[in-house]
């Protein structure tokens, strides 16, 4: 199994590393007992993420994966990071060993969930 | 990034580099006296005559026959000739169908009697172990039934270095008549190997763990077990394993072993000595970390630990950058997905067993060598703990 050197630059490297603060939504997925979790934060401005923020555990792809994802989605608009698929994740990073494609590429899923509860979160405060 | 300058190897319990005078003895093997043993001419008389004399170096150190020692291709091959030749057999003179063995075994082993149990009418009790990854005698001794045909439980474990108790489970196997089989693969090049004090039937090992090179195993049966081949064709090693014999690599195994038993105390107490350096200092600089397998009864070479709210490969290609090898029983460093199962055989949580590493010293290593993993390894704990979900929601 070999990573290859953008696997391994975000992996050294990772961006976005972290927790905001009052964030506008909060994705969880994952599961220590499987080896992986990831909990990525969110800041939304005009329907754009604004700041976007992650913390894993995890093993060297789980944490790449989480770099770039929070890159690949930063200033876009809700609608364009809710597009964002598990395996654009991986083919930006120049592709990941078969096993790892399942267990520790969950980085899309992640940031779904937290434009999820973002939209959950909004759709309660308009009708409350 | 920057390549590393230096390579510290602390994964000797994976493989080893294969020892210059091993090499050397092995050399002629390969274009001079190239001759297959079977032949009657004096090229293949020359290659027999070599294989018999490396038998006869293996059996002095075990303190058997050489008639007893079977070579093979891997540790691996030795365990499934040793359980499907023993089970099969056994069952086929209607002895039984029943094999005990342990939670903690090599997959060589554990995968072996899963398939017996699946396909071939085997029932296989697994033993427990205890925190440290022991076996309890006992335990064998009530496991044992009328119909039971092999007992194998392995001599150290290679993921967490516990030595078993071997000589007292020999015992008792042999006070009702079954044969005993040990995996002494980690074991061979630095435990003691008499196979009349361990009261084993049947032993393995692997050349490659003790300096020698890859592609080359012992099988020790002694004399009178029950053994069917497993591998059919000519009569090689006494019709009990066939194939033209890897004369190269038998000379290498045998010459590695006398080498490793005739320092073996003198490496063993320097290794122990810094393994110790290693635990304590590991312990003592980084915290929310336990040590694996068993405090004292561990092989001298392996010193593994349990890293709370991080994952072990993470640690690894931390560690790599740095130049310094290592392995984990994390599900991410094997193709299963499982974590260990020997950690969670030990009681350990799987989200511990995930932060897994063992570091498993050898003869090349020195104290510089266990400082400067002293030195960088906290530092990386921490970076991956500060990105762990888990590390700060335990605060």
């Amino acid at each position: 199994m070999e990573y290859s050197e953008l696997v391994m630059e975000h992996f050294m490297n990772p961006r976005n590393v972290g927790v905001i603060e009052n964030p506008d939504g909060v994705g969880k997925v994952g599961n220590p007992v499987c080896g992986d979790m990831m909990e990525i934060f969110i800041k939304v401005k005009d329907n754009h993420i604004a700041d976007i923020k992650f913390r894993t555990f995890g093993c060297g792809a789980a944490i790449a994966t989480s770099s770039i994802a929070t890159e690949m989605v930063k200033g876009k608009t809700l609608e364009e990071a809710e597009e964002l698929s598990n395996r654009a994740v991986a083919e930006a990073l120049g592709g990941l060993p078969p096993i790892k494609m399942h267990c520790s590429n969950l980085a899309a899923d992640a940031i779904h969930a937290a434009i999820a509860d973002y939209r959950q979160r909004l759709a309660i405060t308009s009708n409350g | 990034m920057e390549k590393p300058k230096k390579v510290i190897y602390l994964d000797h319990a994976a493989t080893t580099a294969v020892d210059p005078r091993v090499m050397e003895a092995m050399l002629p093997y390969w274009t001079e006296r190239y001759g297959n043993a079977s032949s009657i001419y004096s090229l293949g008389r020359e290659a027999a005559r070599a294989m018999e004399e490396a038998r006869k170096t293996v059996a002095d150190i075990l303190n058997c026959e050489p008639k007893e020692i079977i070579f093979t291709s891997c540790g691996s091959e030795s365990d499934n000739l040793a359980v499907r030749g023993v089970a099969f057999a056994q069952q086929h003179r209607g002895k039984g169908n029943h094999i005990i063995t342990s939670s903690i075994e090599h997959h060589a082993i554990g995968h072996t009697c899963e398939q017996l149990e699946k396909y071939f009418g085997f029932e296989v009790t697994y033993l427990p172990v205890d925190k440290y990854a022991m076996v309890d005698p006992e335990d064998v001794r009530r496991a044992i039934r009328d119909d039971t045909v092999l007992i194998s439980v392995m001599a150290a474990n290679n993921e967490v270095g516990t030595i078993q108790p071997i000589a007292e489970i020999g015992k008792i196997a042999h006070e009702h008549g079954i044969p005993f089989h040990t995996d002494a693969v980690q074991a061979g090049g630095t435990l003691p190997l008499n196979v009349d004090e361990l009261h084993v039937d049947l032993l393995s090992l692997s050349a490659h763990k003790f300096y020698g090179p890859k592609g080359v195993g012992v099988l020790y049966v002694r004399k009178g077990t029950p053994l069917l081949p497993i591998q059919t064709g000519g009569g090689h090693e006494r019709q009990r394993r066939a194939g033209t014999e890897n004369v190269a690599g038998i000379v290498g195994l045998a010459t590695a072993l006398k080498l490793a038993y005739d320092h073996a105390e003198e490496n063993n107490a320097r290794i122990t000595a810094l393994r110790e350096r290693l635990i304590q200092g590991v312990l003592e600089r980084i915290p929310e970390v336990q040590l694996t397998g068993h405090p004292t009864q561990r092989l001298p070479n392996n010193a593994s630990f349990a890293f709370k709210y991080i994952e072990g490969e993470s640690i690894l290609l931390n560690l790599d950058m740095l130049g310094i090898c290592a392995s984990s029983g994390s599900a991410c460093t094997s193709a299963s997905l499982e974590p260990s199962h020997v950690l969670l055989a030990m009681g350990i949580p799987a989200e511990e067993a995930h932060g897994s590493l063992r570091l498993t010293l050898g003869n090349e290593n020195t104290e510089e060598d266990v400082d400067y993993v002293l030195e960088v390894l906290p530092g990386i704990v921490e970076k991956l703990r500060m990105m762990s979900p888990l590390y700060q929601g335990a605060r």
